[in-house]
C-alpha cells in the first residue's frame, strides 16, 4: 500500500502556485490508478493556511504543514529540514513534488536523509500493472524514458507545464503541525532579495502563449551587405512588447554577447533555449534567423504550434521541425507583424 | 589559518552535443549505441563550473581547485588533453561509467568516498562545485546528494554568480523562475554550488597549463580507482527517440506583407 505524500511549498503570499496545483493534479491522477493507496498533502511555508483551505477539497486523507517564519526563505537548509520532517511524519512512500527552483534545490539532499531515491524533470506519472511509471528526458531532451522504482521513499519532482492543474473549492481545514528540528548554523544563509529586470525590459515570460526565439542570423549581414544590430534590436523587443511573447535566443545568439559583442544587449543566457539552455512550454513558438541542427532544436521540444522565419528553405532548425516554414526576410516579416500589432492596439 | 578556499569541482563527460545519438538496451540496462566510439566533452555546466573555480582559485591566494570526475578512464584521458589546457586543475578520477542511464544516489556516494580521501582537505574551507545539471542525466540531483553526504547545509543550484565579500561571506545570485535570480547571502565556506552559465567566457587554450596540469593529472588518470554503480530497484521500461519529423508547409514567393498577417492570425487565434 503506497502512501502518496504531495509536497508542496507556498509562494511568498501564502498561496500555491499554479505548479504546486498541477502537483496535485499529477498525485491525485496516481492515487486514482493505485488501489489501496492513501493521498496525503505536506505544505512547507511562513504562512500556509490559504494554501491548506485551497487543498481541502483535493481527497488527502491528512493536510500535514511545518510552518513558521523560518520557512519563508527560499534556503536549502531549512527547506531540506523541513520537507524530510513532512515526509517523515506522512510516512509517505512516494512524493509527488512540482519542480520550482526551490524544490529542485532541496528535494534531492531530502531523498538522500531518507535512504530514499529521486527523479527530477518528471513530464509524466501514472501507474502500469498496480506500479508507479514515470516518464523524463535524457541527453538534454534527446530521448525519452519510462523507469520504474522498487525502492522507496521515491520523490518524484513534476516538470510544470505538463499535468493539468488540480481546480477545487476553498474550504475549512485544519492542517496538522508538523514539527522541525533544525539543525545548528541553518541559517548561515539568508535570502536577501530577488535581482530582475525592470517589468518593461523583461523577456522570459513563462506563462506567455508564445515563445519568440530569436537566432545569430539577426546580427548578420543583410542583403545590403550591412549589418542592422540596432534594428534588430528595436524589431525584436517591439515584437515582444506587443505580443507579450517570451523571448529566447538560440547558443550562437546569446554567446555573441559572452564574447563582447553587444548586438542584441538584453540578450543573456538565461533567454538561452537548446542543448545547453531551457526547454520551455508555450503553446506556440515562432523561430527566427535560427540556424543549427538536433542539438539546438531541442529548444523548442516542447512547443505545441511551430512556424519559422528564415531565408534558406533546408534550414535544419525549421525543416521537419516547423509546421510552417516563411522562407523570408524575418527583418521585413517582423517589421510589418509589428505594424499589425500596433494598429491592433490602437483600434 | 589559511584563507584560501578548497574548490571541488565534480564533473563528468559526456557526448559532444554535435553528435547524432540512439539508445540502445544491453544485459546492464539502456546506454548509447556505439558509447564508447562517441567523442566525448567535460559536461557544459560542469566546464563552467571549473572555470569560475579556477578563476576563484586564482583571485584568492592560498586556494586550490580539484575535478573529481567519473568516467571510462580512455574517455576521461580524451577529454582532458582538451580541459587541462584551459585552467589549472588536480584531477581525481574515478573509472566507471558515465552515461545519463547511472543512478545518481550511487554517482554521488562514490565522489563523496573520492572528495573525503583528499589529502590535507581543509573540509571548513571547502567549497563544492559542479554543473547544477548534467547533459546526461540532466537531474540536477547529484551535487545535493554529496553535500548532504559531507554535511553541507548551505547549498545553491543555478549559480550564475558568486562574489566573495570583504568579510569572507558569499554573495551568491541563483537563477528562480521567471528569468529572475534570487540574491541569498551565506555567511562563507563550506558550500555547495551548482552553476548554471556563470559570467566567464570559455578560457582559451594555454599549452603550458596543459603541460603543467598533465604532470600530475596523468598519473591521476592511471591511478584512476574503479568505481562500481549499482541501480538498486531501478528499471527502465523504454527509452525511444522521440518523433521528431513534422511534415511543414513551406511557405515560399509570398510577399511579406502576407506572411506578417497569416503570422498575426495565428498567434492571435487562442
Amino acid at each position: 500500500m503506497e502512501t502518496i505524500l504531495v509536497l508542496l511549498h507556498t509562494d511568498p503570499d501564502g498561496s500555491l502556485a499554479r505548479s504546486a496545483l498541477e502537483a496535485v493534479g499529477a498525485a491525485r491522477g496516481l492515487q486514482g490508478q493505485m488501489s489501496g493507496s492513501t493521498l496525503v498533502a505536506g505544505l512547507v511555508g511562513g504562512e500556509i493556511q490559504t494554501a491548506a483551505a485551497s487543498l481541502a477539497g483535493c481527497g488527502a486523507a491528512r493536510i500535514l504543514a511545518a510552518s513558521g517564519p523560518e520557512f519563508t526563505q527560499s534556503r536549502y537548509a531549512t527547506d531540506a529540514a523541513a520537507a524530510e520532517a513532512v515526509c517523515r511524519a506522512a510516512g509517505a512512500t512516494i512524493v509527488v513534488a512540482p519542480g520550482t527552483s526551490r524544490w529542485h534545490r532541496a528535494l534531492p539532499g531530502v531523498a538522500q536523509r531518507l535512504n530514499g531515491r529521486v527523479d527530477t524533470h518528471v513530464t509524466g506519472v501514472s501507474a502500469e500493472g498496480g506500479a508507479p511509471v514515470v516518464t523524463r528526458w535524457y541527453y538534454r531532451q534527446r530521448m525519452e524514458a519510462s523507469l520504474t522504482r522498487t525502492l522507496r521513499p521515491w520523490i518524484i519532482v513534476v516538470d510544470p507545464g505538463c499535468q493539468a492543474p488540480w481546480q477545487g473549492e476553498i474550504g475549512s481545514t485544519a492542517p496538522e503541525p508538523v514539527p522541525v528540528s533544525l539543525p545548528e548554523g541553518c541559517e548561515r544563509t539568508t535570502v536577501s532579495g530577488v535581482q530582475a529586470p525592470a517589468a518593461d525590459q523583461q523577456t522570459i515570460r513563462p506563462d506567455a502563449d508564445l515563445l519568440f526565439v530569436a537566432g545569430a542570423g539577426w546580427t548578420k549581414k543583410q542583403a545590403d551587405g550591412k549589418v542592422h544590430g540596432p534594428e534588430a534590436g528595436e524589431l525584436i523587443l517591439g515584437f515582444l512588447r506587443l505580443s507579450q511573447a517570451s523571448l529566447g535566443g538560440s547558443k550562437s545568439l546569446v554567446d555573441l554577447k559572452g564574447e563582447g559583442e553587444a548586438v542584441l544587449p538584453f540578450m543573456t543566457h538565461l533567454n538561452q533555449v537548446g542543448q545547453t539552455g531551457a526547454t520551455p512550454r508555450h503553446p506556440k513558438g515562432l523561430a527566427t534567423c535560427c540556424h543549427g541542427e538536433e542539438p539546438h532544436v531541442v529548444g523548442w521540444r516542447f512547443i505545441t504550434e511551430r512556424r519559422a522565419v528564415n531565408l534558406d528553405p533546408n534550414c535544419g532548425w525549421a525543416r521537419g521541425k516547423a509546421d510552417v516554414l516563411y522562407v523570408a526576410d524575418a527583418f521585413e516579416v517582423m517589421r510589418q507583424v509589428n505594424a499589425l500589432l500596433a494598429a491592433r492596439a490602437k483600434a | 589559518m589559511s584563507t584560501g578556499y578548497q574548490i571541488v569541482v565534480c564533473g563528468g563527460i559526456v557526448p559532444d552535443p554535435l553528435q547524432t545519438l540512439e539508445p540502445v538496451t544491453g544485459p546492464a540496462g539502456p546506454g548509447l549505441k556505439n558509447e564508447l566510439m562517441l567523442p566525448a566533452v567535460l559536461d557544459p555546466w560542469a566546464g563552467h563550473a571549473l572555470y569560475e573555480a579556477a578563476h576563484l582559485a586564482k583571485q584568492v591566494p592560498g586556494s586550490k581547485a580539484w575535478l573529481v570526475s567519473l568516467g571510462p578512464k580512455a574517455k576521461l584521458q580524451q577529454v582532458m588533453m582538451t580541459v587541462a589546457q584551459k585552467v589549472s586543475f588536480e584531477l581525481v578520477a574515478l573509472d566507471g561509467p558515465g552515461g545519463g542511464f547511472t543512478e545518481s544516489f550511487e554517482v554521488a556516494a562514490a565522489l563523496a568516498e573520492a572528495i573525503q580521501a583528499l589529502p590535507g582537505l581543509d573540509r571548513s574551507r571547502l567549497l563544492l562545485f559542479g554543473g547544477w545539471e548534467s547533459a546526461s542525466r540532466g537531474g540536477g540531483t547529484t551535487l545535493q546528494m554529496i553535500g548532504e553526504r559531507l554535511g553541507i547545509l548551505d547549498q545553491f543550484q543555478g549559480v550564475d554568480s558568486l562574489v566573495v565579500g570583504g568579510d569572507g561571506s558569499l554573495q551568491i545570485l541563483e537563477r528562480i523562475e521567471g528569468g529572475k535570480h534570487q540574491v541569498s547571502r551565506c555567511a562563507g565556506p563550506p558550500a555547495v554550488l551548482g552553476w548554471a552559465t556563470g559570467n566567464l567566457p570559455e578560457p582559451p587554450n594555454n599549452p603550458q597549463v596543459g603541460m603543467a596540469n598533465m604532470r600530475v593529472n596523468m598519473p591521476a588518470l592511471q591511478k584512476a580507482k574503479p568505481a562500481k554503480l549499482g541501480a538498486e530497484g531501478l528499471t527502465y521500461a523504454r527509452v525511444s527517440l522521440p518523433k521528431q519529423q513534422r511534415e511543414t508547409r513551406i511557405v515560399k514567393d509570398q510577399p511579406a506583407g502576407e506572411i506578417a498577417r497569416e503570422i498575426l492570425a495565428w498567434i492571435t487565434t487562442a
